[in-house]
């Protein structure tokens, strides 16, 4: 069975199976069940790939989208950056202090627990309907996953590496630079990955709720429009800018942080 | 020879501990260390030779400032640096070879240094590469090379050739030596090898099982490069005789 499998693999048919091509003819495939499946609905219910790029481009040249698109993305940066920094900060302190983890745990799981929907509702309630409460809501919905994650992130620390810092007196930046945050790299990245597409949904919920502008705003405009071809094309936009920033930016960083692993000996 | 002997000998590096008490997790207490009173010769390397577990690596652990829970004192100057060789290399994985030297390399440690210091332990090839890509031996060398870029006051070296097959043991104890007498620090070593403890030695300190103190202080004249197989051996039996306990079991 093993000869079978070695040869399949250097075999023609596998090197399609290799590379992009797969991830390129998956995609292909969906756009094709789709424009079937508009093709036999004939509803504007359900428009086809073609009208919801159309619509798109159309947005795109003569409307609001690329505006709509860059005030979404920088709410969700914004909320993503509160979110990482206050939750890494609680996360490595709760880590390495059990008392205060002890402290700290019946309001991380309450704040674990708590829907979404009522942070943000209480948001915008108590602090109003402005920006710095819509941002907030946002963060505070993730702020306890980043805690978690960075929580075992502090208690899996190599205490040999520590000694070693200590014993050769590296500066406390120096040690933190060098020892704790490369061992940290992992969970930062964990986080990161979970953070940044929950955050993006709960947006534009905030947005739908109480903001004047942004993806949730239009798409909640076009819902009682009953506009789907809007609603698909903002959608398809922001995931595309998503797809963007998850290949352009996140995978080239995780590998550039990750090269020293996976040498052989 | 008791180190009482030596008392008039001004050293910078006194090591008086009391007691020192392990506490395990379900509460018992277990007394590594007791009434240990050790001055250190300078520029002199310091064996400290004893039975497994006796607490030699609590010792080191204790004179490199990592432990502070003990009752004694540790004298020693302030500003002394430290180089420090552990059991295990602890390189860090993500930093290259010549990172994981450089960041601990003191002020003034320049490119020549380095590069003098990394022939001389043989890695220079190794330089650009990660540590996952060493052997345990050549592992050990970085770390080596990284205990004496800090231009030690005090080198502690903890069993550093444990798990080596006997030729690359030898050999690295040779490019100890090298590096070592081309700067002479004060060094301690811990090992519970005899034939070590006796190549390596200028003064041998022998010690007790748990709770370990000092049983004997004992001074080797011989220069370490003139010790050969035969005159190891040598030295070897005249211990033998006088401590059968400690070097009956090699």
């Amino acid at each position: 069975m093993s000869i079978t499998f070695a040869r399949a693999e250097t075999g023609p048919g596998m090197r399609l199976l290799r590379g992009p091509w797969v991830s390129i003819i998956s995609v292909l495939g969906f756009l094709l069940v789709w424009y079937v499946a508009a093709e036999i609905a004939q509803s504007r219910l359900l428009p086809g790939p073609v009208a919801v790029v159309q619509y798109i481009y159309e947005e795109t040249v003569q409307g609001v989208l690329l505006a709509e698109l860059g005030i979404t993305l920088w709410r969700v940066v914004a909320s993503f950056v509160v979110a990482m920094i206050i939750g890494s900060a609680f996360g490595l302190a709760m880590g390495q202090m059990p008392a205060l983890n002890r402290a700290l745990d019946p309001w991380l799981i309450v704040l674990l627990n708590l829907p979404a929907l009522v942070i943000i509702i209480l948001a915008y309630v108590w602090f109003g309907l402005n920006e710095a409460a819509a941002i907030g809501a946002v963060a505070l919905n993730k702020i306890p996953n980043v805690i978690v994650t960075l929580r075992e992130g502090a208690r899996s620390l190599d205490p040999g590496l520590n000694e070693m810092a200590r014993a050769y007196r590296m500066t406390p930046w120096s040690k933190f630079r060098n020892v704790t945050l490369p061992q940290l790299q992992p969970y930062f990245a964990a986080a990161s990955r979970t953070g940044i597409s929950l955050i993006w949904k709960i947006v534009l919920v905030v947005e739908l709720l109480g903001r004047p502008n942004g993806v949730g705003f239009e798409l909640h405009l076009n819902f009682q429009l009953f506009n789907v071809t809007a609603i698909l094309g903002y959608t398809l936009a922001f995931v595309a800018v998503m797809l963007a920033i998850e290949y352009l930016l996140v995978q080239p960083l995780e590998r550039y942080s990750t090269r020293w692993r996976n040498k052989p000996v | 020879m008791n180190d009482i002997q030596h008392a008039g000998v001004t050293s910078q590096f006194k090591i008086r501990i009391a007691e020192k008490t392990h506490i395990g997790a379900d509460g018992t207490r277990l007394t590594a260390i007791r009434d240990f009173v050790l001055d250190l010769e300078p520029e002199s390397m310091t064996v400290l030779m004893g039975p497994s577990g006796c607490g030699k690596t609590t010792l080191l652990r204790i004179v490199a400032q990592l432990d502070d829970q003990f009752d004694g004192e540790i004298q020693m100057p302030a500003s002394a640096r430290l180089g420090f060789m552990f059991q295990e290399p602890r390189l860090l994985p993500w930093r290259t070879v010549r990172q994981n030297i450089e960041l601990v390399a003191a002020l003034g440690f320049t490119e020549e240094d380095l590069d003098r210091l990394a022939h001389g332990v043989g890695i220079a090839d190794m330089l650009p590469r990660y540590p996952q890509e060493l052997s345990l031996g050549l592992a050990r060398r970085v770390a080596l090379a990284r205990a004496f870029s800090t231009r030690p006051d005090l080198l502690l070296l903890d069993e550093p050739f444990v798990s080596l097959d006997e030729k690359t043991a030898d050999r690295l104890r040779r490019l100890l030596l090298d590096v070592w007498s081309a700067r002479p620090t004060t060094a301690v070593l811990v090992t519970h090898n005899a034939r070590e403890a006796i190549q390596l030695a200028d003064q041998l300190v022998l010690l007790a099982p748990r709770p370990t103190h000092v049983i004997a202080v004992e001074t080797i004249e011989i220069p370490q490069a003139k010790r050969d197989h035969k005159t190891v051996d040598k030295i070897h039996d005249d211990l033998l005789e006088r401590y059968p306990a400690n070097f009956s079991n090699v």
